[in-house]
């Protein structure tokens, strides 16, 4: 402990910041379809998923030793700032997509991160090409797809069996069986994203001489990863949770039930064969995959489009944060200091626009789907705005159109003109679409092949 | 490149089997443990399938967490 430096300091506090948007930002995994089909009151919900992502810290540390070599080769000479800098990046795109209400995946943003901050620093040398396409490319694309059409089986399955019985007597048994998947899900992604922090921090302290390289990460360490992931789940990323639970599907206890023990079979089967697939990839598939599984279900592939944007956005947005990150903190402490300073003022930016709108635990279910159910497959094609969202008047920016661009308003952009706030978001779309200066605006136009890709 | 398809295929193997599997079993036990008809109780055969069904998923969990902590 004694040989830490200052700057090994500030990773270690970066890194536990990050790992509480990490929590923040991955509560909707476990939590957002149980939130939305009433098996668990809010509260309740993201408090039991805190304690379950604190136990599920302390539970193993075999991911936190192999999170720091695979993707970045340690002996080429990583100092401190790069990890800084790659933090920062994967900080920042967590709060962005926060605000947007969009699931992505955190360790996608740290990988992105700190693959940035290498290129910038060290060199294209010192990043394992090989294993960033095995790591993060293909499980990207496999995981919604694995966990999707597992939870639409499943769901077929079980309203085919259970045709005949009594609603309302069900709906209780898959509550209580989804609280339990959910409870899996929490645990599992406690040990899995604590461990990635605690990684980082390893590595921090290895690169700084205060560890020997292949080390076990310290107690303490595991100890206050696990506390800022269970504090950043508790604190809930509302908006988020609000896009999971109601804005992909409109879920039913028997659909929440089948794609949360999609998730959580999913998730374990990844981790325990080693193709690990990212938490939040498979949990939006399986809400997905539950949809597309009930007779009458919706998905709204616009909303699903503009995530599947943003998971294409998340490596090279927060690599491009975190290599300028990179090239200031190389500067020497000044440099350290300024996007110490920087990030702190973006952070707190962003937390002051999210509250013109804020989301909380009162209102996370107030997205309701105003059209009737159509039949399966067909995209909704006029969903009315609904009424718990403010409709946004004031004058919009480069970056409010563009966070706008990727974000999901309940109402497909382009539709229903006579309705004021859909007629909002849609001229905020095109407005966003113009300023090409910002990397998110590119993702209208993904947003619409993607959906019809899908 | 070294894309690992055999892991690929047994995630997407397990993970099916796991998830219809379990759903399966469980909206089973859900259907027995509840009333055919309104106003009487499930047979004592039902009930006791019901709970077989939810010790199996209950099974089930316990080896999830061991997969977890392991």
């Amino acid at each position: 402990m004694e040989h830490i430096t200052l700057l090994i300091g500030i990773v270690i506090v970066t890194a536990l910041v990050f790992d509480f948007t990490n929590g923040f930002h991955d509560t909707a995994n476990a939590m957002a379809t149980t939130i939305s089909t009433g098996a668990l009151a809010p509260r309740a919900a993201v408090a039991m998923s805190a304690v379950l992502n604190l136990l599920g810290a302390f539970l193993s540390i075999e991911v936190a030793k192999t999170i720091s070599s695979g993707i970045i080769d340690e002996g080429s000479g990583i100092q401190p700032e790069v990890i800084f800098a790659g933090l920062v990046g994967a900080i920042i795109w967590n709060l962005l997509t926060w605000l947007a209400g969009l699931p992505s995946s955190s360790s996608h943003a740290l990988m992105g991160g700190l693959i940035g901050a290498t290129l910038a620093a060290v060199g294209t040398g010192a990043v394992n090409g090989d294993v960033v396409v095995m790591k993060v490319l293909i499980p990207a694309l496999a995981a919604p797809l694995v966990a999707g059409i597992a939870a639409m089986c499943a769901t077929r399955l079980t309203y085919r069996v259970t045709r005949n019985a009594d609603e309302e007597r069900t709906a209780k048994g898959y509550r209580a069986g989804q609280i339990t998947s959910a409870a899996l899900v929490s645990l599992a992604h406690g040990t899995n994203d604590a461990q990635k922090t605690m990684g980082v921090i390893t590595l921090a302290l290895v690169t700084g001489g205060a560890l020997a390289p292949g080390s076990d990460p310290p107690v303490w360490v595991i100890a206050s990863a696990g506390l800022a992931i269970a504090l950043g789940t508790y604190l809930g990323g509302w908006r988020i949770i609000r896009t999971m639970g109601k804005g992909i599907t409109d879920i039913q206890p028997p659909q929440g039930f089948a794609a949360q023990t999609s998730a959580a079979a999913t998730i374990l089967a990844s981790s325990h064969i080693g193709f690990s697939l990212s938490t939040t990839h498979v949990c939006s598939g399986s809400v997905m995959g539950s949809g597309l599984g009930r007779k009458g279900g919706v998905v709204r592939w616009g909303t699903a489009g503009r995530m599947v944007a943003g998971w294409a956005l998340t490596l090279p947005a927060a690599g491009g944060v975190a290599a300028g990150a990179a090239l200031l903190a190389q500067q020497g402490n000044w440099g350290v200091t300024t996007v110490a300073v920087l990030t702190l003022a973006l952070c707190g930016a962003i937390w002051l626009r999210s509250r013109r709108a804020p989301v909380d635990h009162t209102n996370v279910n107030e997205v309701e789907p105003a059209a009737a159910p159509e039949a399966a497959g067909i995209p909704s094609p006029a969903a009315e705005p609904a009424p718990g969202r403010e409709p946004e008047s004031e004058p919009a920016g480069v970056v409010t159109t563009a966070i706008r661009a990727v974000s999901p308003p309940p109402p497909p952009a382009g539709v229903s003109a006579g309705a004021g706030g859909s007629a909002e978001e849609t001229a905020g779309a095109e407005a966003a679409s113009h300023s090409a200066s910002h990397p998110t605006a590119h993702s209208t136009g993904r947003a619409a092949s993607a959906s019809s890709l899908s | 490149m070294d894309i690992d398809w055999a892991a690929l295929g047994q995630v997407f193997g397990v993970s099916l089997v796991a998830t219809v599997g379990l759903v399966g079993v469980f909206t089973l036990g859900i259907v027995a443990g509840s009333p055919r008809a309104a106003g009487s109780a499930p047979s004592a055969l039902a009930r006791t399938g019901a709970y077989a069904c939810y010790a199996v998923c209950l099974a089930a969990v316990a080896y999830g967490i061991y997969l977890i902590a392991a």
